[in-house]
Order: C-alpha cells, then structure tokens, then sequence
C-alpha cells in the first residue's frame, strides 16, 4: 500500500470524512454522554478500540463470510470488542463506566462501526483496515471532545472537571440537557463548514 | 396625479401601503403603555432590562447579518419589537448578562439560523425566555415586590443600576429586594402540601386580589403584571387589524373553559377562572406572543385551533406540570405544530371537485 494511500486515510478519518463532523453517524452516543469533555474523551477512545479491533477481524474474515450473513457476522464481532471494553472500563474506569452507563453497550448498534466495517474492512486489507480504524475512531473522539468541551464550558463553566470561568460566569444549565447538545453541535458543524469553504476558497 | 408617477406594476394594483415595518412599529406602540406601566411599577430596573434585552437583540441582529453579507434589516423594528417583548418576560431584576444573552439568544438562535424574519419556527422571544428558564432557573424566577417609581419603596437609579449590573439583589444596603412567589407559584407550592386555594392565596400570602391584579401590582415578570394595560394594547392591535380576533379568544376559551369546569367541580382545589386570566402572562401572550404573523397559522380556521391549544396547554402546565405558569412553553409547543395545522386547514380551492 503506498503512503499515499494511508495519509488519505488519516486525514479522511479525522477531518475531511470525519464521523460526526461529515458523515453524521453515531449521534446517539454524540449527543447523549458529551455533557463534559472527560466524558466525550472517554466515550471517543472506547469507541476507537472497538473500531479498530472490529476493522481488523472483520478484514481478516471477509473472504469466509457469506455475504448473506455478513451483517449478524459483523455484529457478533463488534459485539464481543464492546463487550471487552464493557468489562474493562467497568474494572478499571468504574466512576466514567458509572457515568457512561448504557452508552457503553450501546457502541454495539454504533452506525460508524457498522458502517466502517460494511464500506471498508470488508474490502480492504488488514493494515489498511487498522489504519482507517483507529483514525475514523480518533475522529469521532475528537468531535465528542470539542463538543463535550463546549458543553461542559457553557454549561458548568469548567474543563475536564477544572473549573476554568470564575464564580461571575453564570453556567447556562441548558447546554448539560439534551437541547443544549443539538445547539452546540449545529454552531460546531457551522464552524467546521467554514473552516472547510475558507480553505477551498484559498486553494482555488 | 400627475404622470409621472404612474410606474408599470404588478398585481396587487390595490396596496394599502402595509410593510413590514409598518406592522412592528403598530405592535411596538400597542405594547407601549404596558411597557411605560411596567416601568413605573418596578422603577429604573425594568427600565435597564428593557433597554439592555432590546439593543442586544439589535446588535445580534446587525452583526449577524452583516457575518452574512445581507443588507442590515434592524430598521425594519422587528429586532427591536423582539427584545421588548423577551423584556416583558423577563423579571424586573434581570441581571445585565441574563438580558443580554436572552437578546442573542432569541435574534441567533431563535430567528437568523433559521434564515432571518419570516422564516423562523419559534417565537424568537419566547424561545429565547424558555432557553433562559431552563439555563438559569434560580435568576428567572426570582420576583421582587412590586417597587412603583417615585414611591416610598423604589430604589434611586444609582440603586438599579447597582441591582441589574451586578445582580446583588440580596446585598445588605439592598435587603428588602427579597423575592416572594408570584400568585401562580404561591397556589402550586401551597396546594401541593395539600392546603386548598384559598388558604394558599389568602392569609400570610396576602399577595393576591383580583384588584391589584387586575392593575398589575403584584410581582411577576415585567409583562405579567401590566395585564391590563396589555389588553388595551390588544384592543388597539385588533382596531388597526394587525392581529384579528381568532387567536387571542380561541386562546383565552382554551385555557379559560377548561378552568371553569375544573372550578365548579371542586373549588378547593383549583382556582377560579378570573385568577387565571389576571395572573400570569395570559393575556399579553394571548395578544402579543400568539399572534406573531409568521409562527401563527394562517387560515382563520388554523388559527382558532391554535389559539385553543396554546389556552388548553397553558392551563395543563399550570395545573400539573413542574412549572407554575405555561404561556411561553405552550406558544413554542404549538408553534411547532403549525406546519402541521396550515396542512389541514388548507381552504378548498373555489372550483375544485372532491
């Protein structure tokens, strides 16, 4: 595979084709757990062991699947990864597994991890598909920390737990409940569009 | 008329020069004398509230559409008529930041991302005071006493505009600014314990008759109290047709009827129909919020729909849910529904065969 080919993959998986930011999967755990940055990092690097360890078996196996089965097929192996970040985080992360709660299960009906796995693992090779994994994964990570940044900044007035305005800031509650996440994430997706526009306005 | 007047035009030949802002200016007048009510009654705060909410909707406005490079419309009022009406919402001692977040809220949220005047979902001031009920609870509901200018209890400017830019509303010099319920919370809190309507609203409360409501002067957000004067703002909405009839009535009928019957049946337990219509923000949403012409239907059929269901969930929120008064949540509510209501309403067409 050249390097070209794989430098593709990063910068699709982390901006260009990013999960949420462009492709808008995985709302679900996006617009729930991100009530705080720590939670978003948590939920995003969670997210990205599975995808990764799903794009690699998944590669591995695509010439034995039936194409019939493939989904169930792809399921089952997303599943047993959620399963083992599930047991992990639960033994070593209790307080953010606590936090997370149902969330964490839930990675198993994730739409990017399906969809990674039926659109690209499934035709790709194995290094490839690590790649693609991990970066769709870091990706997805970095948009549920810039908005469970901007949430958790407007909504408790604070940082990864560290409170960061002062006691004259008045945190606006509403940002912390679910319409607050559907706000931030409509003014993020305009930032990211206009970062985008200004950037192909240079290049042409 | 001379020749040179007569321009080649298009249909409608008959114009009766109506403009967009033609109608904020007549809504801005008819909600004058409530908001010159409002500020003798509460004194310089509701003053400071009012100008702050309204030149921050008229910034928002101007930068907005300047970031996207439209011609600026805040000569059109509407930004203005927007701030007014969220200050009327407000309570007289809103913090300088909650009115100001309150105005970007309402003209950046709540109208220009949907793409500007006419195009928003919501009642851009009620959305915006919902958005600042549910971030900033403690702040919103917070009713001082009625404080009327120039009388023995109101504070000096130098005082008001200590209590809205810095929000000390509980500071020593100021210790009578304490807050007390407004008549619809008071008879939610005191009838959840179990006592009946009129041990709640009577005795140590003693904040409530139908008099002084009916003059506005008891607590409540700035609009609340000036009923009165709101109504007689209606009147002269209703007399230069900017709003007609349908939804105001349809919207007191519908929270109103509800109440009555609720009333006779047991009278212990819930409040007469009058103590609805002269506490809270009824009527000036009735009049004022309702009728907005672009989250309102558009068939008079539509708009009696809505009125109702606008009247029937502000008497559910106040009676059952978790908050004391509904207007606003019940104006956003069916201003959802409106899409849906225009759909079947839609008159038949003069010829057309079913």
């Amino acid at each position: 595979m050249s390097d070209n080919k794989t430098s593709q993959l990063i910068t699709d998986g982390l901006w260009y084709n990013n999960g949420i930011f462009v492709q808008m999967l995985g709302m679900c755990p996006t617009l729930a757990v991100t009530t705080s940055a720590e939670n978003g990092l948590g939920m995003g690097l969670a997210t990205t062991f599975v995808l990764l360890g799903a794009n690699v078996v998944v590669s591995l196996i695509r010439n034995f699947i039936p194409s019939a089965v493939r989904i169930p097929g792809y399921i089952i192996v997303i599943a047993a990864f959620v399963t083992i970040v599930d047991l992990s985080m639960n033994a070593y992360l209790h307080d953010l597994h606590k936090v997370l709660g149902i969330f964490i299960p839930l990675i198993v009906v994730n739409c990017i991890i399906l969809g990674r796995a039926e659109a690209f693992a499934s035709k790709n090779g194995v290094f490839a598909s690590a790649i693609d994994g991990i970066f769709t994964g870091l990706g997805f990570t970095l948009a549920l920390v810039v908005l469970g940044s901007v949430r958790e900044l407007l909504g408790s007035g604070s940082l990864f737990g560290q409170a960061l305005l002062g006691s004259d800031f008045h945190p606006s509650l509403v940002f912390v409940l679910p319409p607050g996440a559907f706000i931030a994430l409509g003014f993020i997706l305009v930032g990211v569009r206009w970062i985008n526009a200004k950037r192909d306005n240079e290049a042409a | 008329m001379s020749q040179t007047n007569q321009l080649m035009k298009s249909s409608p030949h008959v114009h009766d020069g109506d403009s967009v802002t033609n109608v904020m200016e007549a809504v801005i007048w008819a909600l004058m004398p409530a908001t010159a009510m409002a500020v003798m009654i509460f004194g310089w705060t509701a003053l400071l509230v009012i100008v702050i909410t309204t030149l921050s909707c008229l910034v928002t406005e101007h930068l907005f559409l300047k970031l996207r490079q439209r011609p600026s419309a805040i000569a059109d009022r509407s930004a203005a008529l927007t701030g007014i009406l969220l200050a009327l919402t407000l309570p007289p001692h809103a913090p300088w930041w909650m009115c100001v977040a309150g105005g970007v809220f309402a003209i950046l949220v709540g109208k220009q991302v949907y793409g500007g005047l006419g195009y928003n979902m919501f009642n851009p001031a009620l959305i915006a005071r919902v958005f600042l009920l549910i971030s900033f609870p403690a702040q919103m509901t917070a009713w001082p006493p009625v404080t009327p200018l120039f009388s023995e209890q109101s504070y000096s400017l130098g005082d008001s505009i200590a209590i809205v830019m810095t929000g000390k509303v509980g500071a020593p010099e100021l210790a009578d600014a304490v807050s007390s319920a407004t008549p619809l919370g008071q008879y939610r809190t005191e009838t959840g314990l179990g006592k009946t309507v009129q041990e709640a609203l009577g005795g140590g409360y003693g904040g409530y008759d139908e008099v002084r409501a009916a003059g506005g002067l008891i607590g409540g957000s700035l609009g609340e109290t000036v009923r009165c004067w709101g109504r007689w703002g209606g009147g002269y909405l209703l007399r230069k047709k900017v709003i007609t009839w349908h939804i105001p009535v349809s919207m007191l009928a519908g929270c109103l009827v509800p109440a009555t019957i609720f009333w006779t049946y047991d009278p212990a337990h819930f409040p007469d129909p009058t103590f609805h219509l002269l506490t809270g923000g009824l009527i000036i949403g009735a009049f004022f919020m309702a009728t907005d012409m672009v989250t309102s239907p558009i068939t008079s059929k539509g708009q009696i729909i809505f009125g109702l269901g606008c009247g029937l969930l502000t008497y559910l929120i106040r009676t059952w849910s978790g908050y004391p008064e509904g207007v606003s949540f019940a104006v956003v509510i069916m201003n959802a529904v409106v899409p849906l209501i225009d759909q079947y309403t839609r008159p038949r067409v003069y010829g057309h065969m079913a």
